[in-house]
């Protein structure tokens, strides 16, 4: 049984993948029985170019992911460079790792609340500064050029990036290399990147890649930020899947598989670039330059990682003032008065909503734990232990682009008749969740002392017995930490619940995104802040839970 | 009955290379002290009679513990107690729970209990039961590894460096005392260490190690 977990697991993972695009590549070629329509025809890729906005839709794609990924990067690799071992970077990581839970798209509705032309930025410059005394008539918001939506993809992926740069240095020992590299006259700065960074790059790959094709593909954030005419192409991709007209569809699908060419496209460019900086980077290391910028590059990029963080909590802010905001006119800082009306509104609902949010998360939750648990523990009792292909396979549904194969599963699932709702909802959750919380707790399962389990044997333990009595108790936190991963993951679904859950399954997440459109601030801070709400409280639970548990075992808190 | 530890003809290879090679018996209340540089792989021959041989290896020949032959046997089944250079109690479970985990099951609570705790004043641990672990001096934590192993009733003892984590006093202490309840007890012993007042204390056959695969 156990030994059939590791293939179930991957079923489950990549089955709908697989499947989706395959649901996708059938209409795109005209194939789509539901409608009445049967293929092969190129007439949906005709369909898809001769759309005027194909070519600006695909460029911003291209060109708001490739800036999101970079700078995230670059924040991140400098913050690292010039402060990790610090008091500020340990200040920082503490700060960014709860907003890592954040769900993007109420850090985009911060962010938007914070920056639009009635924001709080304009509220507290305004009148002083810009003797503005109604909001002015500038498009900051949904900007032409996306400049909005890569800031607010920034924020959200420079927490991720960053704690996934810590993670990677635990096996580089970049203490001792900086010491080294200081002893020879270099910098912090230039010592960091060119002793350690090389190490830490190949570790973090992956994770950049899935940030590039999330970056290029996601929907919530577009919607929220980004421009609308035209749209990016995953926002147009969706508008045409949830048109009434059925032969949309089929345009929609070849817009998907373009889309999935696209991100192919972009991760081959970002490999070029790898191999570009590479190859000056080792010229640059023979040469021999100790830097000179190392400090003002080191402000700055802490700068930059401390308004990264600050953009999210302030945003998070301007959630909950709007949310009890009564009548607040421009430029005061601050409402006129405050009501408990918006909560008094949509509280209840948000609350019911908040229930079906946590069922699906609970159940996806409690599903991948059991799977991901029995994998590591296939691994450990084979004595094999993940291979380089078995991490890209786990990375692959995060790598694939949403809206390649998340329409096409949509459309087999209306092909099969199968009823849509909340258990195939369910499924298309795990596909996401799966694979975070199996990066999130493979490392810490697998740095166990398996000599715990050797001695446990000599003492007559089966290794059922060793499992459940010493070795979960143990890991009690990594474990609960990866199923806070989980929930913060599965509420932050967008796409997902809204194709594949056909608007019959609606968690807080589809109701905030529903409301974007309508312009309710109110409506929305209430949402925002409950979506926000939801992802957190298992984060502190998380942290709550062992250190009660475990108050007088202190050998379990290092 | 045959009593004692045989190894008969064992080898341990590595990339289909010999790595190490033993044949002997150690008999009741008999040391084995395995010596050699670190990397040759002394911490391998236990894990191949613990059974807990890691995938990248392979080993051969057969192990006999009083008459049986165990090769085959998973782990848990082959009541061989073994002592590492950390004491690796449970960190979540109390000193008695530690105990009460390596006791064979059957009897009553109070019965286990009393066990327990005529086994903590035995090594001048009496009252410890309810202490958690972390809050215990090395030494302390050494000799509630001891107890805890001897309670699951081992038929036979191997040492992995097992004192090298203490300092020089309380090593020659907790040594003798692990000697003493092994001769006690007639367990057969096989240690492997790198210190050689270890194999002298030990006072019993001695093999030195050499890298078989040096190339």
């Amino acid at each position: 049984m156990l030994r059939l977990l590791p293939a179930l697991t991957l079923l489950v993972m990549l089955g709908p993948v697989i499947a989706g695009l395959w649901g996708t590549v059938l209409p795109a070629f005209g194939h789509l029985p539901a409608a009445g329509l049967s293929g092969p025809t190129l007439d949906p890729f005709r369909m898809l170019f001769d759309w005027q906005g194909l070519g600006a839709a695909s460029r911003l794609s291209l060109i708001t992911g490739l800036i999101a990924t970079l700078l995230s990067l670059i924040i991140v690799a400098f913050i690292t460079a010039g402060w990790s071992g610090t008091r500020s970077f340990r200040v920082l990581e503490r700060l960014l790792s709860p907003l890592l839970s954040v769900p993007h798209a109420a850090a985009a509705f911060g962010l938007a609340f914070l920056i639009m032309p009635s924001g709080w930025i304009a509220r507290l410059i305004s009148p002083t500064l810009t003797r503005w005394d109604r909001p002015p008539d500038v498009l900051i918001l949904q900007d032409p050029l996306g400049l909005a939506m890569i800031a607010g993809l920034v924020i959200k992926e420079v927490p991720f990036l960053l704690l996934m740069t810590i993670a990677a240095m635990g096996q580089a020992q970049p203490r001792r290399s900086l010491r080294v590299a200081q002893a020879l006259g270099y910098g912090r700065l230039s010592g960091w990147l060119k002793t350690v960074f090389p190490r830490v790059y190949s570790q973090i790959r992956l994770p950049i890649y899935v940030v590039l094709a999330y970056s290029m593909s996601v929907v919530d954030v577009a919607v929220i930020l980004g421009p609308s005419t035209p749209p990016t192409l995953s926002v147009q991709i969706v508008k045409w899947m949830s048109d009434p007209d059925l032969s949309m569809r089929l345009t929609g699908a070849a817009a998907a598989l373009w889309q999935l060419a696209l991100v192919v496209f972009a991760l081959g460019l970002w490999w070029l670039g790898e191999r570009l900086v590479g190859r000056w980077g080792r010229h640059w290391i023979a040469s021999g330059r100790r830097g000179q910028f190392d400090a003002p590059i080191c402000i700055v990029s802490l700068g930059l990682g401390a308004l990264s963080a600050g953009a999210v909590l302030f945003g998070i802010f301007g959630l909950i003032v709007w949310s009890f905001a009564g009548f607040w006119s421009f430029p005061n800082v601050w409402p006129d008065t405050f009501t408990l009306r918006s909560w008094d509104r949509h509280g209840p609902n948000a609350l019911a909503t908040l229930g079906e949010t946590f069922l699906v998360a609970g159940i996806v939750v409690g599903l991948a734990l059991a799977l991901v648990l029995g994998c590591l523990e296939a691994e450990h009792r084979s004595g094999r232990s993940l291979s380089r292909r078995g991490l890209w396979l786990m990375y692959l549904p995060l790598l694939v682009p949403q809206t390649a194969f998340l329409p096409g599963l949509q459309t087999l699932l209306l092909n099969v008749g199968a009823d849509i709702g909340r258990l195939p909802v369910i499924f298309a959750h795990l596909v996401f969740v799966l694979p975070y919380v199996f990066l999130s707790l493979g490392d810490p399962w697998r740095s166990w002392d398996v000599r715990l389990a050797t001695v446990a044997n000599a003492l007559g333990a089966s290794p059922n017995r060793i499992f459940w009595q010493v070795r979960l108790p143990m890991l009690t936190r990594p474990i609960l930490t990866s199923v806070a991963v989980g929930i913060a993951v599965s509420v932050g679904q967008y796409l997902a619940t809204l194709l594949i859950g056909g608007g019959r399954v609606s968690t807080l997440t589809t109701e905030a995104m529903a409301l974007a459109s309508g312009g309710d601030r109110r409506a929305i801070g209430v949402y925002g802040l409950m979506q926000t709400f939801a992802a957190l409280v298992p984060f502190t639970l998380a942290l709550l839970i062992p250190t009660l548990l475990w108050r007088n075992r202190r050998g379990l808190h290092e | 009955m045959n009593k004692g530890l045989i190894l008969r003809d064992l080898c341990i290879l590595r990339d289909e290379l010999p790595l190490i090679e033993v044949d002997y018996d150690i008999k009741p209340g008999e040391v084995l002290t395995v010596m050699g540089p670190s990397g040759v792989g002394k911490s391998t021959l236990l894990a191949f009679i613990t059974g807990t041989l890691p995938s990248v290896f392979r080993g051969m020949g057969t192990v006999i513990l009083n008459g049986e032959d165990i090769t085959m046997r998973p782990p848990h089944k082959r009541r061989i107690g073994i002592l590492f250079q950390d004491d690796l109690l449970f960190p979540h479970m109390s000193v008695g729970a530690n105990l009460a985990f390596g006791i064979p099951a059957g009897g009553s609570m109070s019965s286990r209990g009393g066990t327990i705790d005529a086994a903590l004043v035995d090594v001048g641990l009496g009252g410890y039961s309810d202490r958690d672990p972390a809050t215990l001096s090395g030494g302390q934590k050494a000799r509630v590894a001891l107890v805890r192993m001897l309670l699951s009733d081992p038929n036979a003892l191997l040492l992995d460096e097992a004192f090298s984590r203490l300092d020089a006093e309380l090593r020659a202490q907790v040594r003798d005392l692990v000697f003493r309840v092994a001769k006690e007890r007639e367990l057969p012993v096989l240690m492997v260490t790198h210190d050689a007042e270890d194999a002298k204390a030990a006072g019993g056959k001695i093999i030195e190690l050499e890298s078989l695969s040096k190339g």
